[in-house]
């Protein structure tokens, strides 16, 4: 695994900001490495470990836990769609299923610890997210980093021309 | 009040129900989040008055404004800051709590991604007032752009001085930074955001003896608050405590910030006088009504971990020393009316749900949240949440039996009360209360014919033809 020097650079700047325990830095080296190489690699784990001067298992154990760390290669376009209730309400499952139809995107293996879903071509992926603190405007999804609001759900191809 | 009129960007004025103090500049024409534009309103005024302040003096006005904390518990913020053992000599952390994960909550967002300096300079007074020298903002991952943004406040705030070494002369020194979450509901719990920002899996820890004010943050002495109530602090200054607190009730002081979503015209997010407008009025005037043709039949009032209040039903409550008998719709929006009819102000996200919705459906939906995000720290929350949305996944599939809405009871009330966290209340707290107020519906769901298959390990067993 290489890591550019402007990337450590800017992990070794963020580890500063916990001066009284670099172990606090877990969360924000694993965002900057995930940015970087799009999933937590085995070795992105060990690295992370190295850099923080723990066993690699106090790593691992936060890589699996949160729902924000993926263990596996996902789309060039990652697709969030909130599942809860007042998107849900407002179309969010349509939502989800038009978006999967348009994107060809298989879910049905997905599961509680492999919820996310990669076409075949592999430019998009899609998950469920839970809410996504914006339910007056549902059913909202995010790309990548974007967020969108009201997405129609008879709309996706559309809207999936934005990321091309 | 003689304030000069604002403008607000066309379609989003707030209601003339409305009292913008906190959400003064959100949707505000020409407004946008630089230190500069802040500045020419007045911004960091209050900081520079706080800093001629004696720190036991701003607790002191926090305390006599009554401000009550809007992440979820209403805890009385003063208070709060006065836990910290007075002898204490281990570092003092303030942390803000930007996780905004409560299904139906979405006003933090507004804050951050809009008005980023009154946070800062909400969390700057606060910190002066608690002794902190170092503080977080704990963001939810999913606010990407809004930690950019708060970042870039930060850095604009110490290039003008007003952090860092010595701030604006006072010999206070004052470190701010951000901290991304990762997708974990159960961060948004204080003692989980906690053990998150050391760096470890976010599990709750056992109050007493972890409360943060005392064994926090590297077990020392932490004061946790919501994105809103550390933006209340700075008002708390501009106004003074006893002028804040004739905003609003006694004992429910101020303004909040009310989220509306589901089943009505316009969803949206409105602050108001605590207690200013009952829950009709929320529904009818703020958010324009239902849907065309529709009947009320429930509302969450206060994210989704508050009880369910259904259409219909009465509440006893005290109105000064009367006791009277109200209907959900006259419900005044406040944390101890909400209290006294069996539910909570909590988030103040309001969850609409007309006669369009099947209960079963909505209750599965909740379920299927809390079974996700439960820690699984503790045995009956773990499981429980788990075992309530397989039981709610029967229902909406047609294959529960009657016996199973009676299962699915006792299973929630098991949860409650024996938890490491209040998680344990927000997920059962929904199944309970929905049990209790929607027994025909959920009951009506369900086949007796289903009955008598027992499922258990063996016969799963036996089915698989494995015994
Ligand atoms: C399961 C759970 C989730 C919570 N989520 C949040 C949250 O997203 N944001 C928040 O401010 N408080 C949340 N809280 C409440 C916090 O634990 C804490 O009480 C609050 O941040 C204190 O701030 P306040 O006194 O200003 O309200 C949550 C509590 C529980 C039990
Ligand atoms: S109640 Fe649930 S969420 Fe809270 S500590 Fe226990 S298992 Fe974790
Ligand atoms: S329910 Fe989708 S953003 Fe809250």
């Amino acid at each position: 695994m290489d890591v550019p020097a402007e990337l450590e650079k800017e992990i070794d700047e963020r580890i500063t900001h916990y001066p009284v325990s670099k172990r606090s830095a877990v969360l924000p080296v694993l965002h900057a490495l995930q940015h970087h190489f799009r999933y937590i690699t085995e070795e992105a784990v060990e690295w992370t470990a190295n850099k923080l001067e723990l066993e690699p298992i106090k790593v691992l154990e936060v890589v699996t836990f949160y729902p924000g760390f993926r263990q596996k290669a996902p789309g060039k376009y990652h697709i969030r769609v909130c599942r809860t209730l007042s998107c849900a309400m407002a179309g969010s499952y349509e939502l989800m299923e038009s978006l999967c139809k348009e994107t060809g995107i298989d879910r049905s293996e997905t599961s509680h610890h492999d919820p996310i879903a990669v076409s075949k071509d592999g430019k998009y992926s899609i998950e469920f997210a839970e809410c996504l603190a914006s339910c007056g405007t549902g059913p909202v999804c995010m790309v990548n980093d974007d967020f969108h609001e009201a997405v129609d759900p008879a709309k996706t191809a559309a809207f999936l021309e934005n990321y091309k | 009040m003689g304030k000069k009129k604002i403008k607000y960007i066309e379609g989003k004025e707030p209601h003339e129900r409305e009292y913008r103090l906190v959400f003064k500049n959100v949707d505000r024409e020409g407004w946008d989040p630089s230190i500069e534009t802040f500045l020419k309103e007045d911004g960091y005024k209050q900081l520079k008055k706080a800093l001629k302040m004696k720190p036991a003096e701003i607790t002191e006005e926090v305390k006599k404004s009554g401000l009550r904390g809007r992440g979820g518990a209403g805890f009385p913020t003063g208070v709060k800051w006065g836990f910290i053992p007075p002898n204490n000599e281990k570092p003092v952390y303030l942390i803000c709590n930007a996780d905004e994960s409560e299904p139906g909550t979405f006003k933090d967002r507004y804050i951050i991604h809009q008005d980023p300096h009154q946070l800062v300079e909400g969390m700057i007074i606060s910190c002066f007032a608690v002794g902190a020298n170092t503080a977080y903002i704990y963001i939810r991952e999913e606010f990407p752009e809004g930690a950019e943004i708060l970042e870039q406040a930060i850095a604009e705030a110490h290039d003008h001085g007003f952090l860092g070494d010595n701030i604006l002369d006072s010999g206070f020194d004052l470190q701010i930074y951000v901290h991304r979450g990762a997708g974990a509901y159960i961060c948004g719990e204080e003692t989980g955001l906690i053990e998150s920002l050391e760096g470890k899996r976010p599990y709750p820890r056992i109050k007493p003896p972890y409360f943060p004010a005392a064994l926090g943050l590297y077990m020392c002495p932490t004061i946790v608050n919501n994105v809103e109530s550390l933006c209340d602090v700075k008002h708390i200054m501009e106004m003074g405590g006893d002028e804040y607190a004739k905003l609003g009730k006694p004992r429910n002081t101020g303004t909040r910030i009310l989220c509306v979503s589901g089943d009505v015209q316009e969803p949206g997010y409105f602050e108001v006088e605590v207690g200013s407008v009952t829950m009709g009025e929320v529904i009818n005037d703020l958010c324009g009504g239902l849907k065309k043709g529709r009947k009320l039949k429930a509302v969450i009032p206060g994210g989704s971990s508050a009880k369910v209040l259904r259409a219909g039903e009465t509440y006893k409550i005290k109105q000064g020393d009367e006791d009277v008998e109200i209907g959900l719709e006259d419900i005044p929006m406040d944390f101890d009316t909400l209290a006294a009819c069996g539910s909570m102000a909590g988030s103040g996200g309001v969850i609409v749900i007309d006669d369009s919705r099947p209960i079963e459906w909505v209750l599965n939906n909740i379920n299927t949240f809390y079974a996700h995000e439960s820690c699984g720290q503790c045995t009956p929350c773990r499981e429980g949440s788990l075992w309530m949305k397989k039981v709610t996944d029967r229902v909406v599939n047609g294959q529960a039996s009657p016996d199973d809405i009676d299962t699915l009871y006792s299973v929630a009330k098991n949860i409650d009360g024996r938890t490491i966290c209040a998680f344990g209340e927000a997920c059962s707290w929904p199944t309970e209360s929905f049990i209790e107020k929607f027994k025909d519906e959920l009951v009506a769901a369900t086949n007796p014919d289903n009955s008598g298959e027992l499922v258990s390990p063996e016969s799963e067993l036996a089915a698989a033809g494995l015994k």
